[in-house]
This record gives C-alpha cells, sequence and structure tokens, in this order.
C-alpha cells in the first residue's frame, strides 16, 4: 500500500509515495531521478550501488524505502562539496581508478566507508571489500585507497546538515558547479507523487534532452 | 558569412552551438599494414614455422582496409569558444578510446586537450564498415586518419591567421589552442574557426614523433570526473521523457518460447502500464523498475521447450568430443605430446547489464538509445524487426558500462523497440542481473586438442584442433554486406576470424590450428580476446609441458623459439622484472604466458598461492608489452590490467554451468569472477618503447594471462590442468 516516506537524499529534505518494499535504489532512480547509484544485480552482491545510510554503507537495492525514516542518504552526488572533491573523489581521479566507470560511484562510496571506520586498511582490509569490478580496476583502486589512507575522512558533502525549504535544486542537482552537465532527473522532475522540497527541477533552460551529454561521454 | 543551420542529427541531440569549421577531410593515403615478416632466427636448433594468415593479414588489417574508404566521413568541427568536437564511431566501454582520440587531436592540433570533445556518433550507414568496435582495432585503425584531419585542421588555422595579420603562414605557430605570430599577437582556434572555413590545408604536415608533447604522455580519462561524481550517464540513466520502465518475464530454459500467458493479475498491479509478449518472453511496463518487476513475477506464463532442453554441461561436451576431428599428425614413440582440454562457457557479464531505451511513436520512424559496438547493424536489423525503412532508424551510441564483447549484438535493442512499437510509448529496457546470466550470450563452450612431437631438443610439429560451440558473426564487420556473408559462409563466419586471428608465435616446426563449430542454439557472441582466450591458453600449457619434457626452463625455452624479437624483449623482460626463478614456499610457483596478436606482444608471469589448490590466489602479476606506438600509457596500463584480470578470471573460478537446458547461475553471487580478495596485490606493467604505428592492444594480455596462470597453478600443485575454469 502506498504510503508517504520522508528522509533526506544528499542534504535535501523528501517526501516520496510509494510501496514500503520499494526498494531505495528504484525510489532514487525512478522517483528522484537520483541515477548515480546503479543497478548492478539486484540482491546485494554487486555492490554497483552502493550508498550511505546515516553514514553507514548500504546497497539500496535491497534496503526497504520504508526503512529510510527520518535519515539521510548520501549518493555519489552527495560526496563532493560543490566543485570540491572529496578527497577519495579526488585520489580517483589522480590514480585514473575508472575504465567503464559503472561500478566506481559504489566503489567510491564503499572506499570511504572503510576509510572512515579505518584509516589505514591493510591489504587485508581493502581484500574485504565486496564491490565487483567487471573491468578489473582493482589494482588501481587499492592504490588510490592507499594514498588518500590517513587523509581525514571529511563526512560526505563536508558535513553540512540537512536543509530544509526553500530549496531551489532538486537532490541530485548538488555540486554541478561548472560542469554544464544536468544529471538525469527523471523528465527533469520528480515522477508523480513525488515532491522535493520547494520543487524546482532545474529545468528551467529546457534545452533538448541531451543538452550537455556530450561531457558524459568522454569528452 | 551566414551561420550554417544544425543539422537534423544536430537538432535531435539538442546541440545548438554554433559551428564554423567542419572538416571532412580527403580520404588519408592508403598505408601499408605494419609490422610483417619474421626476423631471422637466433637460434639454430629452433624449427621454422611458416607464417599463417594472420601473420601477414590479420582481422585487424581487414577491418582497417575496410574502413578506409570512408575515414574522409568523420566529423571534426572547430566552433567559435574553442570547442574541438570529434564525432567518434566507436563505442566507449571503458577501454579509453575517448580519451586516447582527443589525445591525437590535441596534438596534431596543438590545442588544448580540455578543449577537445570526443562524442560517440549516432550509426552513421554512409560509414559502412568504419563504425564497428571490435578486435582491438580502435587506435590501430584511427591513427592515421583522425591525426591528418587534426593537422588538416591546424593548416586551415594557421592560414586564416596568416590572411587576417597579412603574414606568411610559415612565420606562425600555434599552441594551447591558438596561432601565434612572431610579435605575440595571438588568435584562438575559435575566432580563427569562422575564416579558416574559406581555407585550404596547403602546409598539413603531421608532426614528427620527436615533436610529441601529449601522445606518449600519460593522460588520465577525459571523464574521469564525471565517473567519479555520477554524472556519466549510461542508457538508463537517460532522461527520455516519458520512457516506461521495462522488464521481461524469461523463459526458464535457453531460448525457450512463450505458449500462452494470463497478464490478468499483473495488469492491475499498481504503475503497470502494459503487458507485451515478444519472441524472448513477456514484457511489462510500468512506471518504475519497482512495479514493472512486481508484476513481472504475477504473469501466468506457459513455456515451451528451447533447442538445448535437457542437455547438461556433459552432454554438451561429449557431443563437441565426438565431433571433433582426430589429431593427425603421426605419434612417434616417446616423442610426443597430446593432451585434451575443456573450457566452460563464460558470461560476458559487464556491470551494466543489457539495456536500451526506445521511442517508436508510431510515425514510421524509430529511436533507440543503446551501447552498441555495431551501430549501423543495429539500426538495420531494429528496422527489419520494425518494418521500418533503415534510414528512418537513429541509433544514439551510449557510453556502456563495460562489454567484453556482448554488445556486438543488439538483442536488447531489438526487444526495447518492439514493446515501444506495440504500445506506442518511448521505453527503457532493462534486463535484470539473472535475466543476464541465464539469457545472455556467452563466450561458447570448446573442447581442444593438442599433439606437439618433438626430438632432439626441438619442436617438429604442433598440431591443435579447436572445436567449439558455433560462435555467432552474424554482425558481420557492423554492417550488412559482411553480415549477410556471414550467415551465408560455407562453414560459418567463425572459419575466417579463426584463421584471421590465429596464428603461432613460436617456431615449433609444421603447425596446424583447425576450428571445428557445432551449432546447438546456445547464445553467443565473441569475447574478449575471442578465439585467443582458449586457443592460445592451451598452446601456453602445452608449451610448458614441451619445455618440461625437454628438461627447458619455460622462460628459456619461449625465448629461444618465440618467431620476433619483440616476443623475445617482452619475455625477458617480464621474467627480469618478475624475478623468475626465485625460491618460493611450497604450494607457491610462477608461471609464464606469452601472446601476440593485434600487431603487439604480451608476457606475463604470475606468482601464485595455491597452497589450497581449492581456492588459489594469484598474488603478483608482472606483464611486459610492445605495443608499438603508445598513446596514452596511462590508458594502455589499464587495458593491460584489466585484461590480465580476464585472464586470472576465465582459468581459476569463472565458468557457466548448463543444467537441462539452463544456465545454472544467476549473479555475481555464484558467477565467480575475480573480486578484490582474488586480485593480485601488486600488477606491474612495462611498456617496451617502440616506434612504429601503435598494435592493438584491449585483448592482448588475456591470452599471455590465462595462459601465465594455469602453468603456475600446475607448477604448484604438481597437477595438470586441463579443464577451465579449474575450480568449476
Amino acid at each position: 500500500m502506498p504510503k508517504k516516506h520522508k528522509f533526506s537524499v544528499n542534504g535535501k529534505r523528501v517526501e516520496v509515495d510509494a510501496d514500503a518494499n520499494m526498494p531505495l535504489l528504484w525510489v532514487l532512480r525512478d522517483k528522484l531521478g537520483v541515477t548515480g547509484p546503479k543497478y548492478g544485480c539486484g540482491v546485494g552482491v554487486c555492490r554497483t550501488c552502493t550508498s550511505h545510510l546515516d553514514g553507514e554503507e548500504i546497497q539500496p537495492c535491497v534496503v526497504p524505502v520504508g526503512e529510510c525514516k527520518n535519515k539521510e542518504v548520501t549518493t555519489i552526488e552527495g560526496l563532493a562539496n560543490g566543485d570540491d572533491m572529496h578527497p577519495v573523489q579526488q585520489a580517483w581521479i589522480d590514480a585514473d581508478v575508472g575504465q567503464c566507470g559503472f561500478c566506481q560511484p559504489g566503489q567510491i562510496m564503499a572506499a570511504v566507508s572503510l576509510l572512515q571506520r579505518k584509516a589505514k586498511p591493510t591489504d587485508a582490509d581493502i581484500d574485504a571489500i565486496e564491490n565487483m569490478c567487471r573491468c578489473g580496476t582493482y589494482p588501481r583502486l587499492r592504490a588510490a585507497i592507499k594514498e588518500v589512507a590517513g587523509m581525514p575522512m571529511d563526512p560526505p558533502g563536508n558535513g553540512k546538515p540537512p536543509q530544509g525549504p526553500p530549496e531551489d535544486t532538486p537532490p541530485n542537482d548538488r555540486g554541478q558547479g561548472g560542469s554544464g552537465q544536468r544529471p538525469g532527473g527523471q523528465q527533469g522532475k520528480p515522477a508523480d507523487g513525488t515532491s522535493t522540497d520547494g520543487e524546482q527541477s532545474g529545468d528551467k533552460e529546457s534545452g533538448g534532452l541531451f543538452d550537455g551529454i556530450g561531457s558524459a561521454f568522454g569528452g | 558569412m551566414a551561420e550554417p543551420e544544425p543539422t537534423a542529427q544536430d537538432k535531435g541531440r539538442g546541440l545548438r552551438r554554433r559551428k564554423f569549421l567542419t572538416f571532412l577531410v580527403a580520404a588519408p593515403t592508403l598505408t601499408v599494414a605494419g609490422r610483417f615478416g619474421f626476423d631471422a632466427l637466433t637460434e639454430a636448433s629452433a624449427l621454422p614455422s611458416p607464417p599463417a594468415l594472420e601473420d601477414i593479414a590479420d582481422l585487424g588489417d581487414a577491418i582497417r582496409l575496410a574502413s578506409m574508404p570512408t575515414t574522409h566521413l568523420m566529423v571534426l568541427e572547430v566552433t567559435e569558444d574553442t570547442t574541438i568536437r570529434f564525432e567518434l564511431p566507436r563505442l566507449e566501454v571503458g577501454q579509453g578510446i575517448s580519451t586516447a582520440i582527443a589525445m591525437m587531436v590535441a596534438e596534431e592540433l596543438d590545442a588544448r586537450i580540455d578543449d577537445v570533445n570526443v562524442e560517440l556518433s549516432d550509426s552513421r550507414p554512409e560509414l559502412h564498415f568504419n563504425q564497428i568496435t571490435a578486435a582491438s582495432t580502435g587506435v590501430r585503425i584511427l591513427w592515421d586518419p583522425v591525426r591528418r584531419m587534426a593537422a588538416d585542421a591546424r593548416a586551415r588555422l594557421i592560414n586564416a591567421a596568416a590572411n587576417q595579420w597579412g603574414l606568411s603562414a610559415e612565420e606562425l605557430t600555434t599552441q594551447d589552442s591558438t596561432v601565434r605570430a612572431p610579435d605575440g599577437r595571438t588568435l584562438s582556434y575559435g575566432e580563427l574557426a569562422v575564416a579558416a572555413r574559406e581555407e585550404s590545408s596547403t602546409g598539413s604536415k603531421l608532426k614528427d614523433a620527436a615533436e610529441y608533447t601529449t601522445i606518449g604522455t600519460p593522460v588520465s580519462r577525459t571523464d574521469a570526473r564525471d565517473i567519479v561524481t555520477g554524472k556519466a550517464l549510461y542508457a538508463m540513466d537517460l532522461p527520455i521523457e516519458g520512457a516506461l520502465p521495462t522488464v521481461v518475464a524469461r523463459p526458464p530454459t535457453i531460448n525457450g518460447t512463450v505458449e500462452s500467458v494470463d497478464d490478468t493479475k499483473a495488469k492491475s498491479m499498481p504503475g503497470v502500464v502494459a503487458v507485451t509478449t515478444i519472441p524472448s518472453g513477456v514484457a511489462v511496463s510500468a512506471e518504475t523498475f519497482y512495479e514493472a518487476l512486481q508484476a513481472r513475477d504475477a504473469l501466468e506464463i506457459t513455456w515451451g521447450a528451447g533447442p538445448i532442453d535437457g542437455m547438461s554441461d556433459a552432454d554438451i561436451r561429449a557431443k563437441l568430443k565426438s565431433t571433433s576431428q582426430p589429431l593427425a599428425a603421426p605419434k612417434l614413440r616417446g616423442s610426443h605430446l597430446d593432451a585434451t582440454f575443456d573450457f566452460a562457457f563464460v558470461n560476458h557479464a559487464p556491470m551494466e547489464v543489457e539495456s536500451a531505451a526506445a521511442s517508436v511513436p508510431g510515425d514510421g520512424t524509430a529511436e533507440v538509445w543503446m551501447p552498441s559496438q555495431t551501430a549501423i547493424w543495429a539500426q538495420g536489423v531494429i528496422a527489419g524487426e520494425l518494418g521500418l525503412n533503415r534510414d528512418d532508424v537513429t541509433v544514439h551510441v551510449t557510453r556502456a558500462g563495460g562489454s567484453f564483447g556482448r554488445r556486438l549484438f543488439a538483442d536488447v535493442g531489438i526487444e526495447a523497440a518492439r514493446v515501444s512499437q506495440a504500445i506506442g510509448r518511448p521505453v527503457k529496457l532493462m534486463r535484470t542481473r539473472q535475466d543476464d546470466m541465464k539469457h545472455g550470450r556467452m563466450r561458447p563452450a570448446y573442447h581442444q586438442k593438442i599433439r606437439a612431437s618433438y626430438a632432439a631438443g626441438e619442436v617438429l610439429s604442433f598440431e591443435h584442433r579447436v572445436t567449439g560451440v558455433t560462435l555467432d558473426f552474424d554482425h558481420g564487420l557492423g554492417e550488412a554486406l559482411t553480415s549477410t556473408l556471414a550467415q551465408v559462409a560455407e562453414g560459418g563466419a567463425g572459419q575466417y576470424y579463426f584463421t584471421s586471428s590465429q596464428s603461432m608465435p613460436y617456431h615449433v616446426g609444421a603447425v596446424s590450428q583447425t576450428l571445428q563449430e557445432v551449432q546447438l542454439g546456445i547464445p553467443t557472441s565473441s569475447f574478449r580476446s575471442v578465439y585467443s582466450g582458449t586457443v592460445r591458453a592451451a598452446e601456453e600449457v602445452v608449451m610448458d609441458e614441451l619445455a618440461e619434457k625437454m628438461g627447458k626452463d619455460p622462460v628459456e625455452f619461449r625465448r629461444k623459439v618465440v618467431k620476433t624479437s619483440s616476443g623475445k624483449a617482452v619475455l625477458t623482460k617480464a621474467a627480469e622484472a618478475a624475478g623468475w626463478g626465485k625460491d618460493m614456499p611450497a604450494g607457491h610457483a610462477q608461471g609464464v604466458g606469452y601472446h601476440a596478436e593485434y600487431r603487439s606482444h604480451a608476457a606475463c608471469v604470475v606468482d601464485i598461492d595455491a597452497t589450497d589448490p581449492a581456492n588459489p590466489r594469484v598474488t603478483k602479476a608482472v606483464l611486459a608489452v610492445d605495443v608499438g606506438r603508445v598513446v596514452n600509457p596511462k590508458g594502455l596500463e589499464a587495458q593491460i590490467m584489466g585484461s590480465t584480470m580476464d585472464g586470472i578470471a576465465t582459468v581459476l573460478r569463472a565458468g557457466i554451468h548448463i543444467d537441462n537446458g539452463a544456465v545454472r547461475e544467476n549473479s555475481y553471487g555464484d558467477y565467480l569472477w575475480t573480486k578484490h580478495a582474488d586480485a593480485p596485490v601488486t600488477c606491474e606493467v612495462h611498456i617496451i618503447p617502440a616506434t612504429w604505428n601503435p598494435g592493438g592492444a584491449g585483448e592482448l594480455a588475456l591470452p599471455a594471462a590465462a595462459g601465465a596462470v594455469a602453468n603456475a597453478y600446475a607448477r604448484a600443485t604438481g597437477t595438470r590442468p586441463r579443464s577451465f575454469p579449474i575450480n568449476h
């Protein structure tokens, strides 16, 4: 039975109409247009969708939205503080970790979680990360984690507390900076039955479906 | 001058930037294919093996020659805001082709790499053979034409500046996307873009390699920031207006059929918009994927049998074995080695499940968004399935979350287009991981027999009979003509691909490598390294066993009989860097493997810990490669590491089981691909500098790594691995 669920995504309060059993992954992707967390298996084994719930690592594909009440969800989109990359993101860029890139949002969120728990992880700690990377970026993943080991791990978004209304951007639009890339809010606004506080989906410049998409294609 | 109208394609993509300088350069000079021919034998005792077809003109050469006539149709643009845009007729699957192309353009244009924007081109049938991403040919084929286009653009920009300043072109220099005069004046490429349209490319000249400042330097992926911020968009992330999430209920066995459907309950469920029966199953379209999945599970479907219902691994293996031709070389007593190998099916399992969005509005047109390695072919087959004209269908190529050969076909694109056509709404159709495991195309299973004879310390003959489930090449070279040829070719297109990709990189006397295929109706697709992933791995195992029989060190034996100096160099480098021959504890060992293909060479030495033979781990991998001129060492290293991980996975643990016509595995929980805990803690890649044109690199290391891992396991455990993956 659909009901309203209130929680925060990347510092924005949201309210979603959904079956309480609906996995958070599909709420994020299909109702809120937050597409950083990817579907990889739907059963929590590939961990491609790895995100944080109240600072703890979760796999949104197996967490029902009903368990998120009044909690703070952080996805890859909420990790940077504006244009300032989180140290783990920067380490990933410096080590040129990504290949196809699909699993990397989850890898980064898993690494942040590990480094928050243990500032200087051992090889065994890194071995215990279960996130799949089919491109086989493991050597560089390991190098990037070691590179950033011991650095202070600011909370995602530099710890800014969830902001209440009024808001002028949807949860997935944080940290856009000047990249010109507008992430895929489905149809530019949340689906029916969903609202982000303050509404407004950043589609006022409108343009075609693929404005700015070139940069996401490697340009 | 009037601003040119945006093309229809630009309008479709919402690209409304003003563009001024579009180059359609003349066809480049036909260049002779890279290195072939052999170095003189340096060791008197090796019995020379004659060259195979692959040695003379391999698959990459064929694709390059086929693509030559249309390279001039590729598009490079300079806009007034100094954006340099290149439409890449290839798929970015993570191999870094976009970055490598941006580097080539930046180099020859003297542009800032940040100004270069490489976008994946929509399907363009006029490119014919020049829009296929396969056979490690991306850099190898585009190396010449892309650099020439950029050099021509640079010449035209210089000529425009010379006119504007009243100076001679020879006095001007270029740097950082600007033309510079001797007195210090500068004009940006954007400022010159309008005038340059009218200029000739007189004076165009490719740089000497000694002048390179970008090519050959380590450059991070141009999309690295998009990747780490979640802004990299894949097919299912695209904001396609009104596209309904869609999943498909699929049969319990491979290629089973739909006999009847009761969708009463499913249609009454929340969010469900439509239920559509398609040949591969029953599609449910809903407001969210969650609702689509819930309704899919409520469908009541009677399924018909698939082509291999009742068959299991043992039956398939027996079928391959009974089809396999006998070895023909005469057995000489005491001086031959016979070995028989079996390889399981392997699922590509890219992280992004097969997915496609489609809009077929009923006005005779269709748009499909999908990661396609063969966009032109996909456009044609989708048009055929929909009953539309090919030119009224557009395939928008989206970046891929991995491929490894899976995206040579258009299966989900066809499914999405069919559903959209049936319901009159745009859809985004996604396979679940279980769909992808149980119904996705696979690397075929193989049964392989090798007989090598030897006498007096040298190998006299090497015979290799490869028998496999038919590998589907219906995509041809990515367009209609070769697709048709592939489907009607006597003995299947596999014979051509086999002979144009397989050769023996050693002098081992008389060599015979043959392929037989058995059509079982199981969906297959080329897997990274294609035939070499199993054929060369088996041969590398036999090379080790021959060395042992003849009392030789495996590295020294290979160094002695390898055909090329490049091969010898990579073997030497890998062995030195890995400390070949070092003391190791019981249950630990080193193994070596070597492979040459795509005009490139790779040697791999691994250290394995097999103290628990059921749970071995490769602890260290050292690779040495010679791929000719290196465009981006960072990208090359990534590809070598990645294909090494594939070699480890396919030899040790990752294989598919077939039980009564169905794939047993469901997901990464039971399909045991390499994870952090299986990956070597240390992985070194040593690049041998070379000055000839780039060879291929994306698939190169897999066969070498597979051979090295199998050999290391054999030495550590005292066994002779014959069935792969070893721990299946």
